[in-house]
């Protein structure tokens, strides 16, 4: 009954220990065909639509109107509205991420810490459906009354409260960052005499610097991917403009636009959707690189 | 190397020679560890590996299953014989010759999610050995015995390997190693994690085992040695300075070396 | 400046103030939606269908599609994210390649889930002939969860102590089954867990289901892979588009059930986990 091979001690790993490795190998790979995937598909069709529409098109209008007779493929108007949306929530969401991060992190009490971390949690896991239908029916009319000429879809009520919504990421990850601060710096400002709250401002938060970067960073690359939100309070109105009490459209929210008509296959209206997807991939790429390098510096505990 | 001096010459008892190194190196990445060991471990007894921190003890057992190559940035070289088959040989399947060659491990590591029983069978089940219940239930009791703990935990069978004390745990993983079967069984500083109490009971167990097994003991504390071990080899920094029967050795050792670890002047 | 006292206590008092403002907004969601509901929630409404009439109109639909989706998308994500998992875990040696394929991951779960609905609509809906269906929509989102099911995994896989699989190689154990018999037994609470999750955040999305044209007025439950189907944010989304003002009763009251079913899911992940942590006594 004990397995000792018959053949001694010379046999290869069996067939099944190699097959194994090489199922999972492959699954791991999958990742990478994920990656290549989408960015197969977004620039086959991207390159379809520039071969009808030349690139200067895109960058020499003011206007988007691909959708209607007369066709403008100037990207600035989404672009703005994604911009000024995301530049609101930022706004909102990095002060207040930040101070809530500096109290978690230096005043609370070990026990504050463990009840809040998990309601952030929370905050950070609610569909952003709801956050959209919040913006619409409660913070846009009660804006309304505070300030006039606010048009019930704008760029103000959804940036409010994507910030709520981006606030965890910011706050949870600067708070790792300010955490990670070495308590001897903490103490060598101390014994110098300083106060707990020059410690704070002068020592602690520009050590750690590159952390709260990476986090605004990130919540910046959330931002700008986010779709419901603004699909459903932002409007649909692709506006070169930086006034937040006019409907706009964010790229997202175009891609939704489309996506609910009926498009057929291979239509240019269908393919600039890719070309719009395209220019949010990069986008984010970007910011998610640069976001996942800088917190890899301070993760490991460098500062 | 004078070690020759307290080996017997290979040739005259190379049939009761169960391991046999020759010129092992290892690393661990671009550190060399082990720099050319080669010693003749008898059948069936306790062989001690004694030394100061980091001198490669442990190093050195764990070349004698290949759980050496197994941590990322390790390898070894060189040639370990077991009953005349060198183990570094390219086609052999490192899996098989560990049934053979059983280990111990420092801190006792029971499955969490085994019961007893099951620990005690788990190199079996692991093995993809199949059986039914009578032959499972002969394995389990004479493991169980051999490892002496067979009376404590013969009722309680179904209990989980961690529920037992930690001088229990170790004699489990004693049993879970000898239901293997194996010719040689290498512990890693088997006792260093347990109480005094604990470890005399397995010093005890020692004593009878070896008459089946072929034993390499690797311990920090020379006490052990002396109590256990029919012959003993002093490590130091990744070399074999002497290597012959325990008494000799701890009285008259030939090397000024080891004569200052054994005296306490240094490790 | 700094060192006034009382400095300190205002900008404690500040640093307070900025953490609440959000968890009071969040409350104050919370009502709202739960008071605008309210005369919408009853058990006719759970089980009825979509209607033009927003008195009349149900969400059973849209909770089978939301159910069916969640079970797709599991048993399609966690196969692979598992098995990806134990790869880059267990075998793969430190490497560029490795390196680049945990770039890689990392990145994937920051993508915007928007960008998968595209993928999703050319790969599953047209290039595979799939159309709008339950299957196409499942794999969508097992593309969109596998990153989060594959760095939980990780994670709960990195949580077993190295030494018991020391202990099973030393048993003369092959690897696969040293991980198949002992690192994942151990392992389970935290890969279910991780599952469960991912299945959480896959039922509240609605972008993606959007782009690879989901309907969002059904009126009938799927009845196999290839149906068509709708799902609980999708019936939302479309609620809140209506100018009526009744529609946006009904949307809050299918919120209030979607959060609902999120805690409960949630819910599901503690008690889970706790169950299958004792049977690992460490």
């Amino acid at each position: 009954m004990i397995p000792h091979s018959p053949e001694g001690l010379r046999t290869k790993p069996t067939f099944l220990e190699r097959f194994m490795k090489g199922m999972l190998a492959s699954c791991a790979g999958l990742s990478i065909l994920t990656t290549a995937g989408i960015v197969v598909v977004l620039v086959y069709e991207s390159a379809a639509l520039l071969q009808e529409v030349p690139f200067w098109r895109f960058l020499a209008d003011t206007q988007w109107t691909p959708l209607f007779a007369e066709k403008h493929f100037g990207i600035w108007p989404l672009v703005c509205g994604t911009f000024l949306t995301t530049a609101i929530a930022l706004f909102v969401a990095v002060p207040l991420g930040l101070l809530a991060a500096t109290f978690l992190s230096e005043f609370a009490a070990e026990r504050s810490r463990r009840i809040v971390k998990p309601v952030m949690e929370l905050l950070a896991g609610i569909p952003t459906i709801v956050y959209g239908y919040f913006a619409l029916t409660f913070v846009t009319p009660v804006l309304q009354n505070v300030i006039p000429g606010l048009a019930s879809f704008n760029a103000l009520s959804p940036g409010i409260v994507m910030g709520i919504m981006i606030f965890p990421i910011i706050a949870s990850l600067s708070e790792d960052s300010l955490y990670a601060v070495p308590a001897s710096l903490r103490e060598a400002a101390l014994a110098l005499g300083a106060s707990r709250l020059a410690t704070v401002l002068r020592v602690v938060i520009p050590t750690a610097f590159s952390g709260v970067t990476a986090a605004v960073v990130l919540g910046f690359s959330r931002a700008i991917g986010e779709t419901m939100i603004v699909a459903i309070a932002a409007g649909q109105q692709p506006r070169f403009t930086l006034d937040p009490r006019v409907p706009i459209e964010t790229m997202t929210a175009y891609i939704v636009q489309v996506s609910l008509g009926d498009t057929p296959t291979g239509t240019l209206e269908y393919r600039t959707i890719f070309a719009v997807g395209l220019l949010l991939f990069l986008f984010t790429l970007a910011m998610n690189l640069v976001g996942i390098r800088l917190r890899r510096q301070i993760v490991p505990g460098t500062l | 190397m004078s070690i020759m001096e307290h080996i017997e010459p290979r040739t005259a008892v190379a049939e009761s020679n169960r391991i046999e190194t020759l010129n092992l190196h290892a690393w661990f990445g671009s550190f060399e560890v082990l720099k050319g060991i080669s010693m003749a471990i008898p059948s069936n007894g306790v062989t001690a590996v004694i030394g100061p921190s980091g001198c490669g003890k442990s190093t050195f057992i764990r070349c004698l299953n290949r759980m050496h190559e197994v941590v990322p940035n390790a390898r070894a070289t060189g040639q370990v014989f077991l009953d005349g088959s060198d183990l570094y040989d390219p086609s052999v399947n490192p899996a098989q010759l560990r049934r053979r060659v059983g280990m111990v491990f420092q801190k006792p590591n029971p499955f969490p999610t085994m019961s007893i029983r099951e620990n005690v069978l788990a190199g079996l089940r692991l093995n993809g050995a199949r059986s039914h219940a009578g032959e499972s239930e002969a394995v389990v009791e004479r493991s169980l015995r051999q490892a002496a703990l067979w009376d404590e935990v013969k009722d309680i069978q179904e209990r989980p390997g961690t529920s037992l004390s930690g001088g229990q745990q170790q004699r489990l993983c004693i049993a879970r190693c000898l239901a293997m079967e194996p010719e040689v069984v290498l512990m890693d500083e088997p006792t260093s994690a347990l109480d005094p109490i604990a470890t005399s009971r397995i010093e005890e167990l020692l004593h009878e085992l070896k008459r089946r097994y072929t034993i390499v003991l690797v311990t920090h504390n020379m006490q052990q040695a002396a109590r256990v071990a029919d012959r003993t080899a002093f490590f130091y920094i990744g070399e074999l300075i002497e290597y012959g029967i325990t008494k000799e050795v701890f009285t008259t050792p030939a090397k000024k070396q080891t004569e200052d670890y054994i005296t306490g002047r240094f490790g | 400046m700094l060192n006034r006292p009382g400095a300190e206590a205002l900008f404690r008092a500040l640093c307070l103030v900025a953490l609440t403002i959000p968890l009071a907004m969040l409350l104050v969601l919370l009502f709202h939606t739960f008071s605008e509901a309210y005369p919408r929630i009853s058990w006719e409404f759970i089980i009825g269908y979509p209607s033009r009439k927003p008195a009349l109109a149900g969400l059973l639909p849209a909770l089978a599609g939301s159910f069916y989706l969640m079970i797709l998308t599991g048993l399609m994500a966690l196969p692979i994210g598992l098995a990806a998992a134990l790869y880059l875990e267990e075998y793969a040696a430190p490497s560029a390649l490795t390196r680049i394929i945990e770039v890689n991951i990392n990145n994937l779960a920051g993508v915007p889930s928007i960008i998968y609905g595209l993928l999703g609509l050319e790969l599953f809906v047209r290039a595979m002939s799939l159309e709008r269906s339950l299957v196409a929509g499942a794999a969508t989102l097992a593309l969109l969860v596998l990153p989060m099911v594959i760095i939980t995994s990780r994670e709960a896989l990195r949580s077993v102590p190295f030494s018991y699989r020391e202990a099973a190689l030393a048993l003369g154990a092959e690897k696969w089954r040293t991980l198949l018999r002992v690192v994942l037994p151990m392992s389970l609470p935290g890969i279910l867990t991780g599952l469960i999750l991912a299945m959480a955040r896959a039922i509240g999305e609605t972008a993606p289901l959007i782009t690879i044209g989901a309907l969002t007025y059904i009126a009938f439950l799927p009845d196999s892979l290839q149906s068509p189907f709708t799902a609980l944010p999708l019936q939302i989304f479309n609620w809140v588009s209506r100018p009526q003002a009744e529609f946006q009763v009904n949307a809050a009251a299918g919120i209030v059930v979607l959060v609902v079913l999120l805690m409960a899911l949630n819910g599901l992940a503690i008690w889970l986990r706790a169950r299958l942590q004792r049977r690992v006594y460490w």
